[in-house]
């Protein structure tokens, strides 16, 4: 029997994507082109530390896995919960880390630092050595954030770049830059919104968004 | 905040401090160069961590370094700087970068 890619039936799948693209879906899989210098060096530094017995591929599976598995929700409800219960506030602006830890929350690095906005301060993170971010709080980070233009131009004019993602800061207030160099990851406890009193978690957590803890954005009621 | 407690360290949160103007062309330096030269003052002791420019390679064994959080005000930093003279810039930096500022 002849192998037609027309000829047999999937349920619920018109084939709409082969008349689209003009290829066969079902051809053989090739390597295109060869990997770029990096991506095989990153291969190679792996391999060597599995053979070397640092750790396993299933260890080192399990870590991406993880990694994978974290998103701006959780700093949502760090956050949240930092709006209402002033006591782990505190405790999270004194040890970014023990607070976490509290909720279940393993961050994996030597510390978290939480900055607080007021009215008087509005805090933005960058990290313009490489692009270090917290990302057992955050997921991964958004490709923005390790772009040489928001890493070389948020330091030194940071007010421009917070404009350009539509966040004009008042004049009179403090823009802190918190430039990550070295071990400690950093997470903006952004500001209240009026008119979210009396909200359930699950409603305050649905307002911060991951820009909003990143600093390139503020917490804004839904329209 | 205890960050500091426990710590012998040169230099205690609220001091004065000049950054290095040491431009070093190899090792894996994580004091910024354009903040080699600058003036800040100490807002907090991170703790004590493995120098960098000895941990990239490979060196895990000798005393650990102080890490500070140092702020900077943007004015200073970047003469061309156009936002509210109030703005700040913080870093991390490792004491061997750091030298008393009057």
């Amino acid at each position: 029997m002849t192998h037609d890619p027309h000829d047999h039936d999937h349920e619920g799948h018109d084939h709409e994507h082969e008349h689209a693209h003009g290829h066969d879906p079902h051809a053989p899989i090739q390597a295109k082109e060869p990997e770029g210098y990096y991506p095989l060096l990153a291969d190679a530094v792996r391999e060597l530390l599995i053979e070397k017995g640092y750790f396993t591929a299933d260890q080192h599976r399990a870590f991406i896995e993880k990694i994978d598995a974290r998103s701006p929700a959780l700093g949502a409800k760090i956050v949240a919960r930092a709006w209402t219960d002033p006591k782990f506030k505190q405790r999270l602006l004194d040890d970014g880390k023990k607070a976490c830890a509290e909720m279940g929350v393993d961050i994996n690095v030597a510390n978290l630092v939480v900055v607080e906005n007021s009215p008087a301060v509005h805090n933005v993170i960058v990290c313009t050595l490489c692009s270090c971010y917290p990302v057992f709080v955050l997921g991964r980070p958004p490709d923005w954030y390790k772009s040489a233009a928001y890493r070389s131009r948020v330091v030194r004019d940071p007010r421009g770049v917070l404009k350009e993602f539509g966040a004009e800061i008042a004049r009179d207030r403090e823009v802190r830059v918190h430039d990550s160099t070295a071990d400690m990851r950093y997470l903006v406890l952004p500001m209240r919104p009026k008119g979210t009193e009396g909200w359930s978690a699950e409603q305050l957590e649905n307002i911060v968004t991951r820009d909003t803890m990143v600093g390139v954005a503020e917490c804004r009621v839904q329209q | 905040m205890s960050w500091g407690a426990g710590i012998a360290s040169r230099f205690k949160p609220g001091d004065k401090v000049h950054v290095a103007a040491r431009f070093p062309t190899k090792g894996h330096i994580r004091t910024p160069h354009y903040i080699r030269g600058k003036t800040g003052v100490v807002e907090r002791i991170c703790g004590q961590y493995r120098n960098p420019e000895e941990l990239a390679f490979g060196q895990y064994v000798g005393a650990q370094q102080v890490l500070y959080r140092v702020r900077f005000p943007q004015t200073h930093v970047w003469p061309d700087y156009r936002g509210n003279p109030k703005d700040t810039v913080e870093i991390e930096i490792f004491e061997h970068w750091l030298e008393p500022a009057k």
